[in-house]
């Protein structure tokens, strides 16, 4: 494995995801990743000059939609997915900015 | 101290736009809903649901950034910027940030040393993020969703600004440009124009830029120039004390005239950007562009240019009742159904302008119907009632839905046209006034106008002052 993920590495991809790995996990995810890292080392070896960037893996485009209200008020079903609510809201822990 | 700095400021405007529907989603923009009450599964995150562009917003963006001299980006796509926090459902927003839809633009504003050109940098589209509510007493935050996926367009200009001046002028030309298109309403105080400042010092003649600070929480013009006044001389005593100012966010709070470095969240800002495979990309036509070129509304200086030719009306009028597109709509209006030009723009110079300064209303505002206001004017002209009268009604047709000529005949407010009345009124005056009678008789031509005065309040106000002069002469 060429490419060594680092403890910090872990911490900070685990802090972004907000995943608490034990170090079991750690362990593993570290050489998970690092294997990925090889393989896209590997792509970097293909030629890729003149070739445009993919963003997307069908070839398919401009999907859009009229600008019409076809939604109606559906709250106690999409209620029913919430953590908690409390007056036709989702509850959740409190967040500051 | 002695030295001469110079401030820095970029911004990055965020718009709503007008449309009808969400940007993914077929839920409804409309505000003062219940919470909740309008969403789906796309615009609250579920697992599994699949968003889809309202072409709208594409055509809304395109018509904002081809009035911006932008070059429009045909092959874009969306990303995704992720972060945590509970008012964005799906993690992450979809935003753009590899090929935004509109680049390289810029704006021509008024300066005090002339015309400036502010650049654009970049407008991309965006979709905006729920309402956290907190309770002071609760253990709990609750999220209303209602505005989640809303469109909007991010503005974010080039650091071309060196002043609260250019900052307020390059944002009233936004505001007029895309009210025109009819692309937002464009309220700061209500938040469908928002804008944050990013501003930086350096001393005069300085190459390199100083440490910015980016700061939020501006809902007003005035805000935005207190901020950047209190930002500018808190930076300049920063480095004048020879310590160094720090990136950061900062919150502008206008009651205390103060800003504050927000609690930087724990995490930090990486945001992950990579293309969301969702959504497909978009690939824009020429004939595309075109026919959003061709809808391009008409804008302030073509419209200048019309009524001047068209009306004859006076530069003067034209650049008062063109700056918002909503009093050029209504002087266009009451026109279209007959009223004299003159006369209309003479209204809105004067009693509308007047009453929104007063009540620091916005042109936006403004809900009179056209046809009440060009009755007004029937009246004036027919000379049912008199120029006082009718700014009276004017007022009261301002605020509420009247027709006012049932309302001038319901209050009794008809110029009383009875001679004979008149008549009898300016003998009762000339005879209760001898001291006036004989100063007008010895060459004070003045002295008419106080009998006049006098008639016109004998007659409760409702006599054509034209007519009571002329009697007024006759009798003296
Ligand atoms: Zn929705």
């Amino acid at each position: 494995m060429a490419n060594v993920i680092s403890d910090e590495t872990i911490e900070y991809v685990g802090i972004l995801a907000k995943l608490e790995l034990s170090s079991s996990e750690k362990e593993e995810a570290k050489s998970d990743m690092g294997r990925m890292l090889d393989y896209i080392d590997k792509l970097g070896e293909l030629n890729t000059d003149g070739i445009e960037p993919m963003s997307h893996v069908f070839p398919v485009k401009n999907v859009w939609r009229e600008d019409v209200v076809t939604n109606g008020d559906d709250r106690d079903n999409i209620i029913s997915n919430a953590p908690g609510e409390k007056d036709g809201m989702f509850e959740v822990p409190k967040t500051f900015e | 101290m002695g030295k001469n700095y110079e401030t820095v400021i970029g911004l990055e405007v965020h718009v709503e736009l007008a449309t009808k529907t969400k940007i993914f989603c077929g839920c409804s923009t409309a505000f003062g809903g219940a919470p909740n009450t309008h969403t789906c599964p796309v615009c609250t995150g579920m697992p599994g649901s699949l968003p889809v562009l309202n072409k709208q917003v594409l055509e809304y963006a395109v018509a904002v950034g081809l009035a911006t001299n932008c070059d429009i980006t045909q092959y874009c796509k969306f990303d995704r910027k992720n972060y945590f926090y509970p008012d964005n459902p799906q993690n992450y927003q979809i935003s753009q940030l590899y090929l935004p839809i509109c680049r390289n633009g810029y704006v021509e504003i008024e300066t005090e040393n002339g015309t400036k050109d502010i650049g654009i940098h970049e407008i991309h589209m965006e979709e905006d993020a729920g309402k956290l509510i907190h309770d002071e007493w609760d253990d709990c935050s609750y999220v209303d969703y209602n505005r989640s996926g809303v469109p909007l367009i991010e503005i974010v200009s080039e650091p071309d600004m060196r002043s609260a001046d250019e900052v307020i002028a390059y944002l009233e030309k936004l505001k007029m440009i895309v009210q025109y298109l009819g692309a937002s309403d464009c309220k700061l105080q209500e938040g469908s124009m928002r804008a944050d400042v990013n501003l930086s010092i350096r001393e005069v003649g300085a190459k390199e830029f100083g440490t910015r600070t980016e700061m939020k929480n501006l809902n007003s013009f005035k805000a935005i120039r207190r901020a950047i006044e209190g930002e500018t001389e808190r930076q300049i005593d920063i480095i004048e004390s020879g310590e160094k100012v720090i990136q950061e966010t900062r919150r502008w709070d206008d009651n205390e005239g103060e800003s504050y470095a927000m609690r930087s969240k724990e995490d930090a800002q990486d945001y992950r950007y990579f293309p969301d495979p969702d959504l497909v990309p978009i690939s824009l036509s020429d004939e595309f562009l075109d026919e959003i070129k061709s809808r391009q509304p008409e804008f302030r200086n073509e419209k200048m240019a019309r009524y001047m030719e068209e009306y004859k009306l006076p530069e003067y009028d034209v650049n008062i009742i063109t700056e918002s597109k909503k009093m050029a709509d209504i002087f266009e209006n009451t026109v279209a159904i007959g009223a004299d030009p003159k006369k209309v723009s003479n209204y809105l110079m004067g009693e509308t302008m007047r009453i929104l300064k007063e009540k620091e209303m916005d042109p936006q505002d403004i809900s009179f119907k056209p046809e009440a206001l060009a009755k007004l004017i029937k009246l004036q002209e027919s000379k049912a009632i008199n120029g006082k009268v009718a700014k009276d009604v004017f007022e009261v047709l301002f605020f509420e839905d009247i027709d006012p000529e049932k309302y001038v005949e319901e209050k009794g407010l008809k110029t009383v046209n009875d001679e004979g009345a008149l008549r009898k009124v300016v003998e009762e005056v000339i005879k209760n006034n001898p001291q006036s009678v004989e100063d007008y008789h010895n060459g004070k031509e003045k002295a008419i106008g106080f009998l006049v005065g006098q008639t016109m309040k004998a007659m409760q106000g409702k006599a054509d002052p034209a007519s009571v002069n002329a009697m007024l002469k006759e009798f003296l």
